[in-house]
């Protein structure tokens, strides 16, 4: 008899991770508390570009409960530039970033100088006595402007403000191809800058010990692992010498994806007084501190036939890096770069990307990074097309994606999708919606001249997950593998440990890793732990973004579990004088073939294995196994998004009446927390489009400074989401998985944008810049009208 | 200095506090509370949001100073003897939460909306909690979680 155990893979279970976050047990970084510690504040540069001309520090130390004070060049000795890591082309311009300011700012917020003392309020008090006199030098935030050669420099040693240009061109030429199209479209479109709000502010705390050069750094990062390296190269601390924890971490959407310049201030400030430190930002500070995301200029061209069929696409960037290149500023929109001609089939494809510096905050990854920006591009472009061509633009889309029976396809930009029914996940969506009645409704609505318009907009798209394959990443110019590393250890007990160098922050990985191990291994969910996010506990990982944990990460637990019962499974025949081969492995038991009643349960092995009386030859005494994976290739998540907004033509508001998505993510681990991912992507993307923008004015002052200036959108503000799915499995991994964290992110944001055009183009609006606020709205609605 | 007398979850304490402190950090630094976390310095988005004497407030936007004799509910405060409230239970089963961090203070504004409306329409949750944000859940399970703890539907 062998007991039936309910598969964990599929099932909706709530998160073991809840437990301690609404009792409010939780170890957020700010929350580390250990005896004399000190705590940090950062005096700020007010101006967008200046040069230091005088700074004393001296008057903050005469304030009671200051310990010490650093000006940028007090601390300099010791730091080295703050790294990137992916240098996209050969003549990239890699400007010195030092982690605090020594001569020059170059946007507002660039840290200038260090108090150090015995509480928050004295250390943020104290930063007012500090001296400093700036001579301000020219801001730069035109990107186009920019380029121009007797624009001002933001790097003056680096001689120009252009940071790389990166092509891709294939399949045919795309000039040879317009030259033959029946129609050709430009648009230009605006990614506004984005600013990420993980809603907790980051954090750093670090704990030295003195006497043996030993230091703990908690942060609230995504990336302990990638944190522990380059914080061994920026500060000189031996990397063996150096742990990392990332404890509780609430939100990170790429801004925790980072090496920021606090993390070395932490540990430099440790070093010097030989304290423990802890630096928390407030959320203002945050806006100006934390790396921004978007940012970039679209001008975009498409050839076509009259008959809808697609012939090339032409795309041009010019991306704001910001300031300084942070750890992968110049390769996010790269991400993008392979995604812009999304599901369909074209001939000519020619993209060129243009980094460019200004004195803003840097930019790097936020939520998609990179392919947010292609899918806009693509998908408003598709509606712009079908406009002209007087299609409906679903069915533009049918005349050009790629067929189910197609798959394996190699798209135009070079990827090869491995699985996908964008028909499926299309009809699904349509049904879901009611499509045709919402139609007539608009059309209705257009007849009568009513002031609220009906306006739908659809968005079919692909994404690229699991960023790992450590080839096509060198081929990229990124500097460092994308493998992920987890072990799995059988407890004598029976309970099993799972160590995942994935480092979660809200994404449910203990939950879902647990599930994966439970059904390889065929024990309850419950007596497995998952360890995560400590360099210490857990030693190896590329952490966790880019929608690449469950896909390389879950997977490589899912292979880690594997080889334990292969080793558990060599234990248990010879305990069972049986071969191997004989052996069948049901719901955690091994049982003999042909005689059920000889079973060794996976615990009873574990335990034999443990007390190592009679064990194979030459086995040593554990059933741990460890597995590192890496990829050869991509996940490619798609699916069909659908919005229909009412759009008030008095007021220019817009509100969201209706938005059905069907995502097809292949093999789902948890529905429960693939529906949660899928909402909070959907409110990210829809506030780029009708919310959120980091707005500076024309001196380079961040004046969206704070959370009452910066419209993060709160319950009223977002509607009922349908959500649904289809499920084409991935071909490409043993566990079916694509990915989902992204999805609603890159999706939303076109569709909405889309919604609002269509509801607008029979009053003659063909484009609003986004965020589409009331303001803009009735602009555009009046400017066509006049 | 000043001294106060305040109650917080249960527990009385007297301490000499500076007038310009903020509950919040009363609560987190002085007394180890770090249940509650402060998620932005405008009062926007209600990380910090308890129980002050039967009102719900932002910690932020309130003084030590002023809650002397009064009475501090945290959501640390919820469970009895390990027993979870109907709320904690019902963001738990609807998976009403992803990282976590807005969850005490999104937890403690919607007791005080079930207190004030007991039996709330989806809007009106949506309403109630307008002063709170969540950057994860696109706020979904959480008016589900809400609705399901009003009608008592959250199973044991």
């Amino acid at each position: 008899m062998t007991e039936t155990v309910e598969r964990e893979v599929g099932r909706a279970r709530p998160r073991k991770e809840d437990a301690h976050l609404i009792t409010g047990q939780t170890t957020w970084t700010d929350n580390i508390d250990v005896n004399g510690l000190l705590h940090f504040a950062l005096l700020r540069s007010p101006m967008a570009h200046a040069r230091i001309e005088r700074l004393d520090v001296s008057p903050a130390l005469e304030r009671p409960g200051v310990v010490a004070a650093f000006s940028g060049r007090d601390l300099a000795e010791g730091l080295a530039s703050m790294p990137c890591v992916w240098p996209v082309t050969e003549d990239i311009v890699m400007p010195d970033h030092p982690p605090i300011a020594v001569d020059e700012v170059r946007h507002a917020g660039d840290p200038v100088a260090v108090v150090v003392a015995r509480d928050r309020y004295t250390a943020a008090d104290a930063l007012e006595a500090i001296e400093v006199d700036y001579d301000p030098l020219p801001p730069v935030l035109d990107l186009e402007e920019a380029l121009a050669e007797d624009a001002p420099l933001v790097h003056s040693d680096k001689g120009t403000n252009r940071c790389y240009t990166w092509p891709l061109k294939t399949g045919e030429d795309f000039d040879a191809v317009r030259q033959r199209a029946e129609v050709t479209l430009k648009r230009r479109y605006h990614q506004q800058r984005l600013i990420p709000n993980a809603m907790e502010p980051r954090a750093v705390v670090v704990t030295p010990i003195a006497a043996s050069g030993e230091y703990t750094l908690y942060s609230s990062t995504q990336i302990p692992h990638i944190l522990r390296i380059l914080m061994a190269m920026v500060t000189g601390i031996p990397e063996n010498k150096l742990r990392v924890i990332a404890p509780d971490v609430g939100g990170g959407f790429g801004s925790k994806l980072q090496v920021y310049g606090e993390e070395a201030i932490a540990l430099a400030v440790a070093r010097r007084l030989g304290r423990p430190v802890k630096w928390t930002e407030s959320r203002s500070e945050g806006y100006l501190a934390t790396h921004h995301g978007r940012g970039m200029i679209q001008d975009i061209e498409i050839a076509a036939n009259r008959d809808g069929k697609l012939l090339g696409l032409k795309v041009d960037l010019l991306v704001d890096m910001g300031a300084y290149l942070m750890l992968i500023t110049p390769g996010t929109p790269l991400l993008g770069a392979f995604m812009y001609p999304g599901i369909y089939k074209m001939d000519a494809y020619d993209f060129t990307c243009t980094g460019v510096f200004t004195t803003r905050t840097p930019t790097d990854a936020y939520r998609g990074a990179g392919r947010p920006e292609a899918t806009f591009a693509i998908e408003r472009t598709m509606d712009e097309l079908a406009a002209e061509l007087g299609l409906d633009p679903v069915e533009l889309r049918r005349r050009n994606w790629i067929r189910h029976e197609e798959f394996p396809y190699t798209a135009i930009a070079g990827l090869t999708y491995d699985s996908g029914n964008y028909e499926a996940a299309t009809a699904k969506a349509l049904e879901l919606f009611d499509y045709d009645k919402l139609r007539a409704e608009q059309s209705d609505r257009n007849d009568r001249a009513d002031t609220v318009r009906l306006g739908i907009g659809v968005s079919t798209y692909t994404e690229m997950c699991g960023l790992a394959p450590s080839r096509i990443l060198r081929d990229l110019r990124y500097v460092a593998g994308g493998w992920e590393a987890a072990s799995v250890r059988m407890l004598p007990t029976g309970k099993v440990e799972v160590v995942t160098g994935t480092s979660p922050h809200g994404q449910g990985h203990a939950t879902c890793w647990s599930q994966i191990a439970a059904d390889v291994l065929g024990v309850p969910f419950d007596d497995v732990e998952v360890v995560h996010g400590d360099t210490k506990a857990a030693p190896q990982g590329m952490d966790t973004y880019g929608s690449r944990s469950l896909v390389v990460g879950g997977l490589a637990v899912h292979h880690a579990a594997r080889k334990v019962v292969d080793k558990a499974r060599k234990v248990a025949a010879h305990l069972l004088e049986a071969s191997e081969n004989d052996l069948e492995f049901t719901d955690g038991v091994f049982s003999v073939k042909g005689s059920p009643e000889a079973r060794r349960t996976i615990q009873e092995v574990a335990f034999e294995t443990f007390s190592s009386h009679d064990l194979p030859d030459g086995m040593e005494p554990t059933i741990n196994a460890e597995h590192l994976l890496d990829p050869d290739t991509f996940s490619y998540p798609h699916g069909t998004h659908l919005c229909a907004v009412e759009v008030d033509t008095e007021t220019g508001q817009s509100r969201i009446r209706s938005y059905v998505c069907v995502d097809d993510i292949g093999k789902v681990i948890n529905p429960m927390i693939v529906e949660g991912q899928v909402h909070g992507g959907l409110a990210q993307g829809i506030a780029q489009a009708l919310y959120e923008e980091a707005v500076y004015d024309e001196d380079g002052n961040l004046i969206s400074g704070t959370m009452a200036d910066y419209l993060v959108p709160s319950a009223p503000d977002l509607p009922e989401f349908v959500t649904d799915r289809t499920e084409t499995p991935a071909t490409s991994n043993a566990l079916g998985v694509k990915g989902v964290g992204e999805a609603g992110t890159i999706a939303s944001t076109p569709a909405v944008v889309n919604a609002v055009i269509d509801a607008l183009r029979p009053l003659g609006v063909e484009d609003v810049r986004m965020p589409c606020t009331p303001e803009r709205v009735w602009k555009a609605i009046e400017e066509a009208r006049s | 200095m000043t001294h106060i007398t305040v109650k917080v979850d249960g527990t009385t304490y007297e301490d000499e506090v500076e007038p310009r402190l903020l509950l919040i950090h009363y609560l987190r630094d002085r007394l180890g509370l770090t249940g509650t976390p402060i998620g932005c310095d405008t009062s926007n988005c209600g990380a910090c949001t308890l129980d002050l004497d039967g009102e719900s407030v932002k910690s932020c936007s309130v003084l030590a100073v002023q809650a002397d004799g009064g009475e501090v509910t945290t959501v640390q405060g919820l469970a009895q003897d390990g027993e979870w409230t109907g709320l904690q239970r019902a963001f738990h089963e609807r998976h009403a939460l992803q990282c976590g961090y807005c969850t005490p203070g999104m937890i403690m504004a919607a007791r005080d909306l079930l207190r004030e409306n007991p039996h709330p329409t989806a809007d009106e949750v949506r309403q109630g909690l307008e002063g709170n944000l969540c950057r994860c859940t696109g706020y979904q399970n959480i008016v589900r979680a809400v609705l399901a703890a009003s009608e008592e539907e959250v199973t044991a």
